[in-house]
């Protein structure tokens, strides 16, 4: 039996990690569908019908994936940190109603008209349905992370004692909900969705060009993915860049975590690339101890926003300091790599979109295999960079459950045994890994049957050559 | 406090918010058994049919609607935890067990039919179909369970919840039975109005014994169910279902499933009125105890005042956007 704490960690990591794959592809492919549905509508054009139709049902099946997985990590705050949901409820519970209220209606409702009343309802209601959708689940992005953003960055409340029991009282709601970190959060959230879309988008299209099955479609859909990498990309690595000032100013520990920097150190250099010597220097990286690629005070330069001589606070001398004596740093190892590996995905996706962009302006988009292998292995990777980035954002708040306020263990469940929470990870981990299975089955199955008869309008003359495939 | 909330809030100064509150997580939930309870009952009524193109038209009165119908659950749960976080915290933590079955049965009920319209083959569809069925039937019969443990302030599951538990299964096909009479026509049309009957009378029988096994259980609640509020409920949901008989006898299916709204609705209030002004008996917490301050309150009045008529106009446009009957496989 694992120990209780230890199970609904794992636990919550895992149904998050899982959850988060559908909601970023299906809040990135929103403004997708927006876009193709007013094509459809305003030119008529049957490629815009395939296009919307087609891309409406990833978007379907994702969107119910989302939800349910959705409800499980409501009823976790319950189940398994009833603790942490008893002391902070009257600041976290609002923004979580109100997201149901607001957001899940919305796009619920909307949905089963946008995926199943094309026939059913005018152009206009159509049309409204699928920004009302688009709407719905930016909207829950909101809630979700003004909670979220109160976890990492807390204000606007008080620690009272009420019948014995320390609970947060709200005092200012302004200050709770709008709070400094959340436009940072939205924003780089929002952003890599659309990108992590696109990505996924493009990268589909580029494997079946990569194959021979060049259509009218699969160019579509690449062209309008694209256009949102080319925006998307370079405004997250930039956006990434201001917000790791950001941390540095609000989660200190966390910025310490994100760069192994365990003294405290003015001229901090900044580690471009770290390569670890062994595994101990993977295991339990400290940035003196690996093999470091250097920019000597950068660190420094980029945290304070302009001192080359700012000052550094490194784990050692936070974890000496109140509230965090005793209570732990985050696990060092999983943040400076996730950080790393999330960085260098980010880059990787300004190379990727800028060698797209170039190649569309020479005008041999669709000629080059390389690039077309190079987005068709790039497909999942978006979705690797919010995950990584995500393991940044939560492992780096630890041991805090809320930063400086209460710590993951104090917010369990008191009762919870440790047979019940081994239980359900189990389950979890099993089901998960099935539905995760079972989903790219029917994804891959539904790309296979994609409706991309049409020729490539360009070459005119080689229409009637290319089979329909799998039109249904 | 801030100029802008205080202007937004203070004109509720006063109101009874803690109760106001309590009355809208029970109306959530209430709204959920109604909406869904339509969705998990033809999930149940599903397994009574094998021919393919029955099934198919099946699915598809429920495709479009389900996922919008399962919210009003999330936000019962958003509700109690931002209104009652104590009672939230209490009641997820103790049932742990059976929440994680009812999330199971959740996510049976919404990926089955995702999956078993991917492939025609007999046995892929003969699973998925069986998952649908038990998805659809477990999670109302384990929300039963949970609902019964939370009235007894039991720790765990109870004989009386088993029996809550099968009542409320019936009820959900009370509810499918009505509103698969709306979307289906001819014999399978004139089936529903059969199943409506039978399962309408189970329900009846189940809710009396889930009664007296409440009342056997404790003193208190016994207490509780002869008072004069708790009795009305009782005879009305017997007159409910003898209407919803007569009226599903003559397939008028549109006041069948008005008659089976109002037995649901009722019989959330009988729990909301066995509880008041208790809202967790396992530790005796009143609904003004566990309530989360006046402002925080006033704050989510604001919002659901403005979000709750919206949120209805939404329902008014997809459920009369897919009035009338349903074609098979429509949408897919």
């Amino acid at each position: 039996m694992l120990d209780p704490t230890i199970a609904s960690r794992v636990q919550f990591a895992v149904t998050t990690f899982v959850h988060i794959i559908f909601p970023t592809i299906s809040m990135g492919l929103a403004p997708f569908l927006v876009y193709f549905t007013w094509k459809e509508i305003t030119t008529d054009e049957p490629i815009y019908v395939d296009l919307r139709s087609f891309w409406a049902k990833i978007f379907g099946i994702t969107f119910v994936a989302g939800t349910v997985t959705g409800i499980v990590l409501e009823f976790e705050f319950g189940m398994n940190f009833a603790a942490f949901s008893a002391f902070v409820g009257e600041v976290l519970g609002g923004p979580l109603a109100v997201e149901g209220m607001m957001a899940f209606f919305l796009e619920s409702t909307f949905l089963g008209i946008f995926i199943f009343g094309r026939e059913r309802v005018s152009d206009r209601l159509y049309f409204l349905s699928a920004v009302l959708v688009a709407l719905g689940s930016w909207l829950s992005a909101v809630w979700i992370l003004i909670a979220n953003a109160w976890m990492q960055t807390p204000q606007g409340y008080d620690v009272v004692t009420e019948g014995g029991q320390r609970v947060v009282e709200l005092t200012d709601p302004l200050a709770a909900y709008a709070n400094p970190r959340f436009p940072w959060m939205f924003v780089h959230m929002q952003s890599s969705a659309v990108l992590s879309a696109s990505l996924f988008l493009a990268g589909i299209a580029g494997f079946y060009l990569w194959m021979g099955r060049d259509s009218d479609f699969w160019r579509k859909t690449l062209k309008v993915a694209i256009v949102l990498m080319i925006i998307t990309a370079p405004f997250q690595v930039l956006h990434g860049d201001s917000y790791t000032r950001h941390v540095e100013d609000t989660q200190p520990a966390k910025f310490a975590a994100m760069e192994a920097q365990y003294e405290t150190e003015t001229g901090a250099a900044l580690h471009l690339i770290a390569i670890p010597t062994s595994l101990e220097s993977f295991t339990n990286p400290r940035a003196q101890n690996l093999w470091t690629l250097d920019v000597p005070n950068l660190a420094s330069l980029l945290a304070s926003g302009g001192d080359l001589d700012a000052r550094i606070r490194g784990l050692n001398e936070i974890s000496n300091t109140e509230p965090w004596r005793g209570a732990g740093t985050p696990p060092v190892a999983f943040v400076f790599w996730s950080f790393r590996l999330m960085v260098l995905l980010g880059l990787w996706f300004v190379v990727l979109a800028f060698w797209a962009g170039y190649r569309w302006y020479r005008g041999t988009l669709f000629e080059s295999t390389r690039l077309h292998q190079a987005l068709a292995l790039s497909t999942p990777l978006g979705v690797l960079a919010v995950e990584v980035g995500w393991m940044v954002a939560e492992i780096g708040r630890q041991p805090w459950i809320v930063q400086e306020v209460m710590t993951v263990s104090e917010g369990r469940s008191p009762g919870l045994t440790g047979g019940e929470a081994t239980l359900t990870l189990a389950g979890f981990v099993g089901g998960y890994l099935l539905m995760l299975t079972l989903w790219i089955y029917v994804v891959r199955r539904m790309i296979r049957n994609a409706p991309d008869g049409h020729p490539p309008k360009t070459e005119g003359d080689r229409s009637g050559v290319v089979p329909v495939i799998g039109d249904d | 406090m801030t100029e802008p909330v205080a202007l937004a809030t203070g004109f509720l100064h006063g109101w009874p918010l803690a109760e106001l509150w309590f009355v809208v997580v029970f109306a959530f939930l209430a709204t959920f058994l109604f909406l869904d309870g339509m969705d998990f009952g033809v999930g149940a009524l599903f397994a009574i049919r094998d021919d393919a193109h029955d099934r198919e038209t099946m699915l598809s009165a429920v495709a479009p609607i389900w996922d919008g119908n399962e919210v009003w659950l999330i936000v019962f749960g958003g509700a109690l935890f931002a209104a009652f976080p104590e009672v939230y915290a209490n009641l997820f933590s103790r049932h742990y067990l059976p929440l994680f079955a009812v999330l199971v049965a959740l996510i049976l009920r919404g990926l089955a039919p995702e999956f078993y319209e991917q492939r025609e083959d007999a046995r892929w569809r003969r699973y998925w179909g069986a998952a649908f069925v038990a998805g659809s039937v477990g999670a109302p019969f384990l929300l039963g369970v949970f609902a019964a443990a939370w009235l007894q302030g039991a720790a765990g599951p109870t004989i009386a919840g088993l029996v809550v538990g099968l009542a409320l299964v019936a009820l959900t096909i009370v509810n499918g039975a009505a509103f698969l009479g709306l979307k289906t026509t001819d014999e399978l049309q004139a089936e529903m109005g059969t199943y409506g009957v039978r399962a309408a009378i189970a329900y009846l029988v189940l809710a009396v014994l889930a009664l007296a096994a409440l009342g056997l259980s404790s003193g208190e609640l016994l207490g509780a169910l002869l008072a004069p509020v708790p009795a009305v409920l009782v005879v009305a949901t017997a007159a409910g279902v003898g209407g919803y008989v007569l009226f599903a006898r003559r397939e008028q299916f549109r006041r069948a499933l008005g008659v089976a709204a109002v037995l649901t609705y009722g019989l959330t209030t009988l729990v909301a009125v066995l509880l008041y002004p208790t809202i967790d008996p396992a530790v005796g917490l009143t609904v003004s105890e566990a309530a989360v301050s006046s402002l925080a309150l006033s704050l989510m009045t604001v919002f659901a005042a403005v979000l709750l008529p919206l949120v209805s106009l939404y329902f008014v446009v997809l459920y009369s956007s897919f009035a009338g009957p349903t074609e098979a496989g429509e949408g897919y």
